[in-house]
């Protein structure tokens, strides 16, 4: 089953899905997701020019060719969004569909030109027959990812410090802008030498697919792109294999399908940022506050028991007082009456101790009790500072409102 | 209609489709292009493919209404899914939509590569560039264009027409819009749908990559030549009509792409829009900048002329010296060019190998430098900075004070006749 083409293009795809995973992680984290699709479509026009010049297919000229015509659409679009009335998204948008355009037109002229032989080669630019990648092009392949991967290894730490905080660096001294060509540099190069693997339209999703489905996974950066140029690889290997043994499926759009499957399953299953993870940890977090409120309640009612007059009398539904003897929290002590545990008096106070707190904070630091709802922790108050803690404690001491065993009668109550 | 060839009645119906086809798009494509969502479009486009695919597997067709109908189901479907693997992926927002829409597209691909599609004629390639050439003969003897694409632009004409200013206010203002009460969603979601429509029912004749050219390119063209909306849609009409005539007539006499060259066609109009555009135009914008140039050197030069006539500290002794300060305010062709200027009009003279002021030359540099020591008295007046401040901020913008706000200033300042420098504010003389 694998014969020597087949591995060929097996270890092809696997080398480009990883290059693309690794250098598209730079483009998506940097709000560029889409630079990528405009230059695939703008390296068309390249492509059939370097061929009309070259008369014959010669891949690495048609690669340099592809390369200039997306580097041209690409600062066209730096220029149109920059210095005149029209904008990005549009600048984008017009690049893309006009290049790619022109490229069509040429591409049709070649097929008047050539006795129709060669057109199968220019269609398969556009969706991509890795099929009938040769072992030069796989030598190509992986030359150019080692090189991009030595770049981005040797310059990992100004990558890192532009993508995150590119004015930071430029204050820092850092040439900002060679580093952002260089990085983009990388996209391109990327982008061109897969086009005849992956295709024009489709080469786009292996740049942003795969970085997008490891920023489930990590916040590091370099685990992120380490991930992404694994998943990147995983998608090349399993898409060509799908597109290999089915008919006639092109290979583009099933490397394609994988990663997405790949994006798909990290969105719900990954922890901490998945789906699942966080519905989980807002399962959590509404019964960690029920039960909180649950007993503050308690806390109040005995507390008013002893001081009567001082708290309304809070009313404590039946299931509550069932919930706190299951959970060792209370014990019967006759039909109707009710003692605390010492493991009650203790959870009690401190979930009465929580609540107090939580109001002070929302009282006198709103803005940080809104931080805080706003991250998804399921025990708020563990994020505060000590120092924070400490003066919300002291504030509440001093006013009389902190929750202490001492307030709690011995005995309990009636229910 | 008998006098035609079949040559000549083909091209025309080819016209005639491309034309309905490009109008749609352009007038969805404005409302796009203003709220700069043209890359939501670019998406749509694509992602519509996967329907296509199915419906051309049911109907065997590619022009049917019915397609167009569901199309707006999978616009909707688009934009909705992208927002939401942004919300709930937590992917910055054009990541999502990248996922989204090359996913989709790539799975259109795969269906339209299926063998139950491949058997019939149906070129995969017509993904991206359409089949535009074919469609007249699909027409038979009748000029009406294929149902879809009718269907499309009565759609888009219809809806414009209904929904004209909550559109409209929707594209430019969406808080005020839902302020009032408007459902900017609702509105937001309808756009969507008939983006796909528009996209489904030219599918057949420009493909779904062309698609985006058609959608943003008459619209951006056109918004450099109006400001308003209505004058934004009837340019983008224009565009998209000379590029689906002029398009087709190419493609046909040079046997190239038919939506290719449309597309292209377009791009060109567009590329000499941003040029050449008298208001918004790279080239006009160029000029008017350097024209503006020319009269601040000019008026630099005549300044230091007069200043040297006065025998204030700060003179220049020689041309060489007055011609440098023309040129350090802007630079050395603009300099050049306001000298030659100054002196075809008669404002300076050489005399015995000096550069001299003529009588106008002094009207004029009075009337600068009038505006410039008024407006260091105006400074040093209301502000608080030192005597050697004054001078550069005066100096650079004593070209623009008109003589409105010269007279004000005099009058502000109770017409005072120095400076703070202690020089004389020259008076006003007649003409100014």
């Amino acid at each position: 089953m694998l014969n020597y083409n087949t591995l060929v293009v097996l270890i092809g795809t696997a080398i480009l899905g990883a290059n693309a995973g690794l250098v598209g992680s730079f483009a998506v984290l940097r709000g560029r997701s889409l630079v990528g699709d405009a230059l695939a479509h703008a390296a068309l026009p390249g492509l059939c020019i370097a061929f009309l010049l070259a008369g014959e297919r010669s891949l690495p000229l048609m690669l340099l060719g592809a390369l200039a015509s997306g580097l041209l659409g690409v600062s066209i679009i730096s220029i149109l969004s920059r210095q005149t009335r029209t904008r990005d998204d549009a600048a984008v948008g017009i690049v893309l569909s006009v290049f790619f355009a022109v490229g069509i037109v040429l591409s049709g002229l070649i097929q008047h030109m050539t006795t129709g032989g060669n057109k199968a080669g220019l269609d398969n630019y556009i969706l991509g027959q890795a099929a009938s990648m040769l072992a030069s092009d796989c030598y190509l392949i992986a030359g150019v990812s080692l090189v991009s991967g030595i770049l981005v290894l040797v310059l990992f730490k100004e990558f890192e410090l532009v993508t995150f905080d590119a004015s930071l660096a430029q204050s820092q001294g850092w040439p900002v802008l060679w580093i952002d060509l260089t990085m983009m540099g990388l996209v391109a190069v990327t982008v061109v030498v897969g086009l005849p693997a992956v295709g024009v339209v489709l080469m786009a999703a292996l740049l942003i697919i795969p970085p997008a489905a490891a920023r489930m996974w990590t916040r590091s950066l370099g685990r992120l792109i380490i991930l992404a140029a694994v998943i990147g690889a995983a998608s090349g290997v399993l898409g060509t294999l799908v597109s290999a043994t089915s008919l006639r499926v092109p290979t583009g759009p099933s490397i394609v399908l994988v990663a997405a499957s790949v994006f798909l399953v990290s969105m719900l299953a990954a922890p901490e940022r998945g789906i699942v993870s966080r519905w989980i940890a807002q399962v959590r977090f509404r019964e960690r506050l029920s039960e909180r409120v649950r007993l503050t309640n308690i806390y109040d009612w005995l507390v008013g028991a002893t001081h009567p007059g001082e708290v309304d009398e809070p009313f404590i539904p039946t299931e509550d007082i069932a919930q706190g003897v299951r959970d060792s929290l209370l014990e019967p002590i006759g039909h109707t009456q009710y003692r605390l545990t010492p493991l009650g008096r203790e959870r009690i106070v401190r979930a009465a101790q929580e609540s107090r707190l939580w109001d002070e904070l929302v009282a006198t630091h709103p803005i940080e009790a809104a931080d805080i709802l706003s991250s998804s922790s399921d025990a708020p108050l563990n994020v505060l500072s000590p120092d924070l803690l400490s003066e919300l404690t002291r504030s509440l001491e001093r006013s009389g409102r902190w929750p202490s065993a001492d307030a709690l009668p011995e005995l309990g109550g009636t229910a | 209609m008998g006098g035609l060839s079949l040559e000549t009645e083909l091209m025309l119906k080819m016209m005639l489709v491309g034309a309905v086809t490009n109008t749609a798009c352009a007038l969805v494509g404005c409302y796009l292009v203003l709220r700069r969502m043209s890359l939501l479009g670019d998406a749509i486009s694509h992602a519509v493919l996967p329907g296509i695919a199915v419906a051309f597997l049911f109907s065997g067709q590619l022009g049917g209404p019915s397609i167009v109908i569901g199309a707006t189901a999978v616009g909707v479907l688009t934009a909705w899914l992208s927002q939401s693997v942004h919300q709930w992926g937590k992917v910055p927002e054009d990541a999502g939509l990248g996922v989204v829409f090359t996913t989709l597209f790539a799975l259109g691909v795969v269906l339209l590569s299926t063998p139950a599609i491949r058997n019939v004629d149906l070129d995969p390639g017509c993904v991206f560039y359409g089949l535009l050439e074919l469609i007249p003969l699909s027409m038979g003897p009748s000029w009406w264009p294929p149902a879809g694409i009718t269907l499309a632009l009565g759609l888009v004409i219809g809806m414009t027409t209904l929904l004209w200013k909550e559109f409209k206010l929707v594209s430019f203002d969406p808080g005020l819009a839902t302020a009032l009460g408007l459902n900017a969603t609702l509105l937001h979601y309808v756009l969507m749908g008939l983006v796909a429509a528009v996209t489904v029912a030219s599918f057949q004749a420009v493909g779904s990559v062309l698609v985006v050219a058609m959608l943003i390119v008459p619209a951006a063209t056109a918004q450099y030549w109006s400001d308003s909306l209505i004058g934004m849609m009837i340019w983008s009409v224009v565009v998209a009509l000379v590029s689906a005539v002029a398009g087709c007539w190419i493609a046909v006499e040079t046997g190239t792409n038919a939506a290719g060259m449309m597309a292209v066609v377009a791009g060109v109009l567009f590329a000499g829009t941003v040029l050449l555009a008298p208001k918004y135009g790279l080239v006009p914008r160029w000029i008017r900048i350097l024209r503006l140039r020319i009269q601040v050197a000019g008026e630099d030069l005549l300044t230091s002329l007069y200043r040297y006539d006065e025998g204030t500290p700060d003179a220049v002794f020689t041309a060489r010296d007055a011609f440098g300060h023309a040129q350090a305010a802007t630079d050395m062709l603009s300099a050049w060019i306001a000298f030659r200027g100054l002196i075809h009009r008669g404002l300076i003279r050489w005399q015995n190998g000096h550069l001299r002021l003529t009588r106008a030359g002094q009207d004029r540099a009075r009337k600068v430098l009038r505006a410039h020591r008024l407006w260091e008295a105006y400074l040093q007046q209301n502000f608080d900075l030192p005597l050697d401040h004054l001078h550069d901020p005066a100096h650079k913008i004593e070209h623009f004070l008109g003589p409105d706000l010269v007279a004000q200033l005099e009058e502000g300042l109770s017409r005072p006749d120095h400076d703070p420098h202690g020089r004389r504010i020259p008076e006003q003389s007649n003409g100014d």
